[in-house]
């Protein structure tokens, strides 16, 4: 995850709806927005339920456990600060959002439509971790 | 009431399309688009009193920034997307009476200069995106992959529909990569892996270029000089902002459905009343998705629904006929708009190449927005 030639890989542009979430990265710790009306799961962050519109929201730690939705290998990098080949990943998790990720530490064996997967975090930047996910041997 | 289909498109023009088009901006190549539609139409800026252009990437100000600077006293705005949408939206401003005569345009030039990293414009700036690596070619994979792994499509038959369309464009003088050709599907398996399951030739190129549009009441396209082409019906749909939220095969794969209901609707026809295919080609998998999500064929059964010769010229479905995104040109916004342009060259029986025999009806759909048209 290191990036590439020492070139900067683009940060998340926390905002005070967000921050939460970036915090907890900064923790190793995985939250997620929980709907106090419905107990639906909220991701990206936003100010109402996706559900019930409610905007009784409430910050709680994720399983950071999922599968795998679809994944694609990258060859051709955003930009040169990325280290070719890299795995973008979309996840399920178990609370029943989806999230954009990169797969790491994944065999090209491993990497399969419906594999079992894990968060793990990486740090990027001087004081931003983002969460990466790895596939759980089966 | 109006009646469905009266507004009239009356001038449709490309520039030259290139790899770079030295000494030219955004701004000039989108005015020498406007100039050269309107000299199509036998029109002049005089008689123009709405516009939807998109100068660049310039999404907040090109429009009114652009009729300022042409010296339009005042004048409607459309703010649909280029091509398929923003005709739909013109054909309603002009039937409604809110103007008369609409130019949509765009062009890019000087935009992408860094080929160190994929085109500015496909990696927006998003704080749960752009982190992780995503840009446009990844972003379709996502889903394409999705498909893949659903109904047991393979490689090849995605590959399939780069090759046709590069074929298309090989055959056109008019196209960025015109005489690159022959393409078989094994050409484009070759290529290099840029995010799988796109290679190289799976992917729309990028190039500079303008194009536009005129449209007026079929009222005024009557004393005009080409064979007219109504607006027979258009709508557009979306779920939601693309590059913000995970791109899987259940948000995007039937996006433009209802659409495309809505146009048929309208327009009185049957999906099988269409001559000409003007989809958005900006990966190999979209054109099979078009094909499910548009009712042509069961969900699942597009790859083998485009197989064998039915999307090439000569064949029942004709598609992208100019050689697309992919080989005729890709500059950022007005390559939605070169989809319009080829529609109306097919109906007026003016293709520069691969023209369909007798086409009276087309159809151009792109991503989420689609409009049908036909001759007069
Ligand atoms: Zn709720």
């Amino acid at each position: 995850m290191e990036s590439a030639g020492g070139l900067t890989r683009p940060v998340p542009q926390v905002s005070a709806l967000t921050r939460p979430f970036w915090e907890g990265c900064r923790r190793g710790v995985l939250l997620v927005q929980r709907c106090c009306s419905c107990s639906g799961h909220v991701f990206a962050p936003q100010d109402f339920c996706r559900s019930c519109q409610s905007p009784d929201l409430e910050w709680v730690e994720s399983s950071g456990e999922g599968e795998l939705v679809t994944y694609t290998t990258i060859w051709r990098p955003q930009t040169p600060a990325f280290e070719v080949p890299y795995v973008v990943a979309v996840v399920a998790l178990t609370e029943g959002y989806e999230m954009l990720t990169n797969l790491v530490d994944a065999e090209p064996g491993e990497i399969r439509v419906g594999a079992k997967v894990q968060v793990v975090f990486r740090d990027v930047a001087p004081d931003v971790t983002l969460p990466c996910f790895t596939v759980v041997s089966a | 009431m109006i009646s469905p289909g009266t507004a009239t498109i009356v001038g449709a023009f490309n520039t030259k399309q290139a790899r770079v088009l030295p000494g030219e901006t955004s701004y000039t190549i989108t005015l020498a688009a406007i100039q050269g539609a309107l000299a199509d139409a036998g029109l002049g800026l005089g008689d123009v009193d709405g516009l939807n252009v998109l100068p660049g990437p310039d999404y907040r100000h090109g429009s009114n920034a652009f009729g300022y600077a042409l010296g339009i006293p005042t004048f409607w705005i459309g703010t649909a997307a280029p091509g398929p949408a923003s005709v739909a939206e013109a054909a309603l401003a002009i039937e409604s009476g809110m103007c008369t005569t609409v130019v949509i345009a765009s062009g890019q030039a000087q935009v992408h200069t860094d080929k160190d990293s994929v085109a500015p414009w496909t990696r927006p700036e998003n704080e749960f995106v752009e982190c992780w690596g995503l840009m446009t070619p990844a972003e379709f994979a996502l889903s394409a992959r999705e498909y893949m792994h659903r109904f047991s499509v393979t490689q090849e038959q995605i590959s399939y529909v780069a090759s046709v369309i590069r074929n298309n464009g090989h055959r056109n003088p008019e196209a960025v990569y015109h005489g690159r050709g022959p393409f078989t599907t094994e050409d484009i398996l070759a290529s290099r892996m840029i995010a799988d399951p796109y290679h190289l030739l799976d992917c729309c190129t990028t190039g500079e270029g303008g194009s536009a549009l005129v449209l007026t009441s079929a009222e005024r396209a009557r004393d005009l000089p080409n064979r007219n082409v109504r607006v027979l019906g258009g709508a557009w749909d979306s779920w939601g902002p693309t590059y913000t939220h995970p791109p899987t095969y259940d948000r995007t794969a039937m996006w433009g459905r209802k659409a495309a209901d809505a146009a048929f609707a309208r327009a009185g026809l049957d999906r099988a009343d269409i001559d000409v295919y003007e989809l958005y080609d900006n990966f190999s998998w979209e054109i099979i998705r078009y094909f499910e999500a548009l009712r042509y064929c069961g969900v699942g059964e597009g790859a083998d629904f485009v197989a064998g010769g039915a999307i090439e010229v000569g064949g029942r479905y004709p598609v992208v006929t100019d050689g697309g995104t992919m080989s005729h040109s890709h500059t950022g916004e007005s390559q939605r708009i070169q989809r319009v342009v080829q529609a109306v060259r097919q109906l007026r029986g003016t293709s520069a190449a691969n023209q369909v025999a007798d086409a009276e009806t087309a159809i151009v759909a792109q991503i989420g927005d689609v409009v049908l048209l036909g001759a007069d």
